[in-house]
C-alpha cells in the first residue's frame, strides 16, 4: 500500500504561557488518512480537535511528534516552506468564512494564485472559472458583505480549491449557517470528495453534519477515543 | 505575489481609511515641503552672498593709510595721508599684482537743474572699472586721456542717476559738484548692496587727477584715500600681500620693529567668512526641516503599528492561504513607502509653489534645485522603509494560528 496522504505519529501539543503552568492539549495522536477519504473529527469543546486541525493545516506546529504530508516530514521546516505547503497542498474553509472584506469575491479567490506567483490577469480569470463551478458566476464582483452566508462559504470553498490542493480542511464550515444552507454546503463538499477525489477532513460537533462523511474520529481530552465508520460511531 | 499586485493592494488598503492615510501623509508632506523650501532658501542666501562677493571684484586687497598722532592725539586708521599716487604706480610693478586703483573720496552735494542730492564722489583711474568688473550700461567710463587732461567728466551709478534725473538718461547732461560743472559720460550697471549693506550704486566717479586738483585738495602732495590692489589669481594673493607690504615699508622708510603706517586688508578673507556664515545658516535651516521630516516618519511608524494590530486577522487569513512572511512584510512596507512617496510628491509640489510665493512676496532669492527635490524624494522613500520596517516585521513574524484567533 502506498504511503498515506496524511500521517500523524504521536503528536503532542502543549501551550506554554510565561508565568503559568503549561497546558497540554494533545497527548499523543497517531492517525493515517489515505487519499480520497472523508474524515469527520468530532469531540467536545476542549477535546483538542481545533488544535489538531491547526496542526494538520500547518498553521501551528506540534510540540513533539511527526507529521508527514504527502510523505514529506513537516517538522522543523522553515516558515517559508510551511507557507508554500498551505498554498499548494491544503485548502482551508473556516466557520467564519474568513474572506477579506475589502475585496470582491473574484479577488478573494484569486489571492492564493497570486501568492503562488500567477499574474493578476490569469489569476482573476482562473478565479472566475472556479466561482462558475461553484455556481457563483454572477457574483464575481460582489464584496463579501453583499453575499449571503451560504454564498460567502461557497466563495471560501472556491478559494480553498483554486490551487487544486489534494486536501480540503474544513473547520465547522456550517457552524454559522441554517440547516438548508448547511445541507447545500455539505453536499457540495461531498461531491468534491466523491467526484474529484479530494481528501476531506472536517471538524463538526453536529451528528447530522458528520453523517455526510465516511470515517469518524472522535477526540476526548486530547486522545483519540474512536476511529471507525461514521455509522458505527454515531450509533 | 508580483510587484504591481502588491502596489495595487497597498493602494486599496490605504484608500479604505482615507482620513487616517491623509493625516499620516500630512506629516510627510510638511516634512518634505519644509526640507525643500529650507534648502532652497539656504541656497538662495548662499548665492546672494556669492553675488555680493563677486560684485566687489575678485582677488582684492585694500590698502588704507595708517593712523597719525598729532600733539598726543591719536587719529584712527586712515587718518594719515601717507599713501600716494607714486606708491600706487610702484605697486603696479610688483609681481603677482594685476591692477592697482588709487582713489580719493569725499561726500559732496550734487546738483542738476533744481534737484540736488548728496553722494560719495570718488576720484579714480580708468583701471578702477575693470578691477571691480564694473561696466557702463550707457555711455562709457573715462579714459587715460581724461585723466591726463584733468577732464571734468563723471560716471555715475544707477541710484544717483535716479535721484537726479529720474528715469531720463543722464549721459551727456551736466551736473554740478560743489558748483563745478561735470559732464556725465557714463551710467554704470547695477551693482547692488555691498557686504556691509551700502548701496554701491549711489556713487559718482571722476578722474583722480581732476578730483585731487579741484575737489579734494590735500596739503600732502599726491596723497590718496586708499587703493585697491588686484592680484593675478587667488593663489598669488598672499604673495602679493607680503610683496606690497615690503615695498610700502621700503618706500615709507619704516625701520625694522616699527609699525606699518598703512593697513592691508584681504577682502577675500572677509568674503569667505560671509560665505561660511551663509552655509552654516543653510545647514541649520535644513537640519530644522529634517527634524520635521523625522517627526512625519515617526507618525508613519505609529499608524503602521496600529494598522498591523487592526489587521491581525487579515494577516492570519493571508497566511492560511499561502502568504509567506516576506509577502506580508512587503505588503506593509509598500504601504508605508506609498504614503511616503505620495507625501513626498505633494510636499515637493507645495514647496515649489511656496518657493515661488516667497520669492515674489519677499524678494528673497530662493533657488529650488532638482537635486534637493530628488533628495527629498529619496529621503521620504528611505523614511518609509526605515519607519515601515519594524511594523512590517512585526506583522510578518505573527504565527498564523495566533493571528487567526484574533477577532
Amino acid at each position: 500500500m502506498a504511503a498515506p496522504l496524511i500521517r500523524l505519529v504521536d503528536i503532542r501539543k502543549q501551550y506554554d504561557s510565561p508565568g503559568a503552568p503549561p497546558v497540554p492539549v494533545l497527548h499523543g495522536i497517531s492517525l493515517d488518512i489515505a487519499k480520497g477519504e472523508f474524515v469527520c473529527l468530532m469531540g467536545q469543546s476542549g477535546s483538542g480537535k481545533s488544535t489538531l486541525m491547526n496542526i494538520l493545516g500547518c498553521l501551528d506546529t506540534p510540540t513533539s511528534g511527526q507529521y508527514f504530508l504527502g510523505g514529506e516530514p513537516t517538522a522543523g521546516i522553515s516558515p517559508e516552506r510551511l507557507a508554500t505547503l498551505r498554498n499548494k497542498k491544503l485548502g482551508f474553509v473556516f466557520q467564519g468564512f474568513n474572506l477579506l472584506k475589502r475585496m470582491s469575491a473574484a479577488d478573494n479567490v484569486a489571492l492564493p494564485l497570486m501568492y503562488a506567483g500567477v499574474g493578476r490577469h490569469d489569476a482573476l480569470s482562473q478565479a472566475r472559472t472556479q466561482l462558475q463551478l461553484m455556481g457563483l458566476g454572477a457574483l464575481n464582483d460582489r464584496l463579501p458583505n453583499q453575499l449571503s452566508g451560504g454564498q460567502q462559504q461557497r466563495v471560501a470553498i472556491a478559494r480553498a480549491l483554486v490551487m487544486n490542493p489534494p486536501v480540503l480542511l474544513a473547520d465547522e464550515p456550517t457552524g454559522n449557517l441554517d440547516t438548508a444552507t448547511s445541507n447545500e454546503i455539505m453536499s457540495l463538499i461531498t461531491r468534491l470528495n466523491h467526484d474529484q477525489g479530494i481528501t476531506v477532513v472536517l471538524v463538526t460537533h453536529e451528528p447530522d453534519i458528520a453523517r455526510f462523511g465516511k470515517r469518524l474520529v472522535r477526540l476526548k481530552d486530547g486522545l483519540i477515543v474512536f476511529d471507525g465508520a461514521v455509522d458505527e460511531g454515531l450509533a | 505575489m508580483r510587484a504591481p499586485q502588491v502596489i495595487d493592494e497597498a493602494l486599496r488598503a490605504l484608500s479604505t481609511n482615507r482620513l487616517r492615510t491623509s493625516l499620516t501623509m500630512l506629516g510627510v508632506i510638511i516634512g518634505v515641503c519644509a526640507v525643500v523650501i529650507m534648502l532652497a532658501v539656504g541656497r538662495g542666501t548662499q548665492s546672494m552672498v556669492n553675488q555680493t562677493i563677486s560684485s566687489m571684484g575678485s582677488n582684492l586687497l585694500v590698502v588704507f593709510p595708517g593712523s597719525q598722532t598729532s600733539g598726543g592725539v591719536r587719529f584712527g586708521a586712515g587718518a594719515a595721508q601717507t599713501l600716494t599716487v607714486a606708491d600706487a604706480s610702484a605697486i603696479e610693478t610688483v609681481s603677482g599684482v594685476l591692477r592697482v586703483a588709487p582713489l580719493v573720496m569725499r561726500s559732496f552735494q550734487l546738483a542738476y537743474g533744481n534737484t540736488n542730492w548728496s553722494a560719495m564722489v570718488t576720484g579714480v583711474t580708468p583701471d578702477y572699472f575693470p578691477l571691480r568688473s564694473w561696466d557702463a550700461d550707457e555711455g562709457d567710463t573715462f579714459s587715460e586721456n581724461d585723466l591726463r587732461s584733468y577732464a571734468r567728466v563723471a560716471v555715475i551709478g544707477k541710484t544717483t542717476s535716479r535721484q537726479l534725473f529720474g528715469e531720463e538718461s543722464p549721459v551727456g547732461r551736466t551736473i554740478r559738484i560743489r558748483n563745478l560743472p561735470f559732464t556725465v559720460i557714463g551710467l554704470l550697471s547695477v551693482k547692488g548692496q555691498s557686504l556691509d549693506g551700502r548701496d554701491q550704486d549711489d556713487a559718482v566717479f571722476i578722474p583722480l587727477t581732476t578730483a585731487r586738483q579741484q575737489l579734494i585738495r590735500s596739503t600732502f602732495p599726491g596723497s590718496i584715500s586708499m587703493m585697491l590692489v588686484q592680484a593675478k589669481s587667488a593663489e598669488t594673493m598672499a604673495e602679493a600681500e607680503s610683496a606690497v607690504t615690503d615695498l610700502l615699508r621700503l618706500r615709507h622708510r619704516i625701520g625694522p620693529g616699527q609699525e606699518n603706517d598703512f593697513t592691508i586688508r584681504n577682502l577675500t578673507a572677509i568674503a569667505e567668512t560671509a560665505a561660511i556664515a551663509a552655509a552654516a545658516m543653510a545647514l541649520l535651516l535644513g537640519a530644522i526641516a529634517g527634524v520635521s521630516l523625522l517627526v512625519g516618519g515617526i507618525g508613519i511608524m505609529n499608524i503602521m503599528l496600529v494598522s498591523v494590530t487592526e489587521r491581525t486577522r487579515e494577516i492570519g487569513i493571508r497566511m492560511a492561504i499561502g502568504a509567506r512572511q516576506r509577502d506580508i512584510m512587503r505588503q506593509f512596507l509598500i504601504e508605508a513607502v506609498v504614503i511616503c512617496l505620495a507625501g513626498g510628491f505633494i510636499g515637493a509640489m507645495l514647496a515649489i509653489f511656496a518657493a515661488w510665493a516667497i520669492a515674489t512676496l519677499t524678494g528673497l532669492l530662493v533657488e529650488i534645485s532638482m537635486l534637493s527635490i530628488a533628495l527629498a524624494f529619496g529621503f521620504s522613500a528611505a523614511i518609509g522603509i526605515f519607519f515601515g520596517w519594524y511594523p512590517a516585521a512585526q506583522a510578518s513574524r505573527l504565527k498564523p494560528v495566533d493571528a487567526l484567533r484574533v477577532e
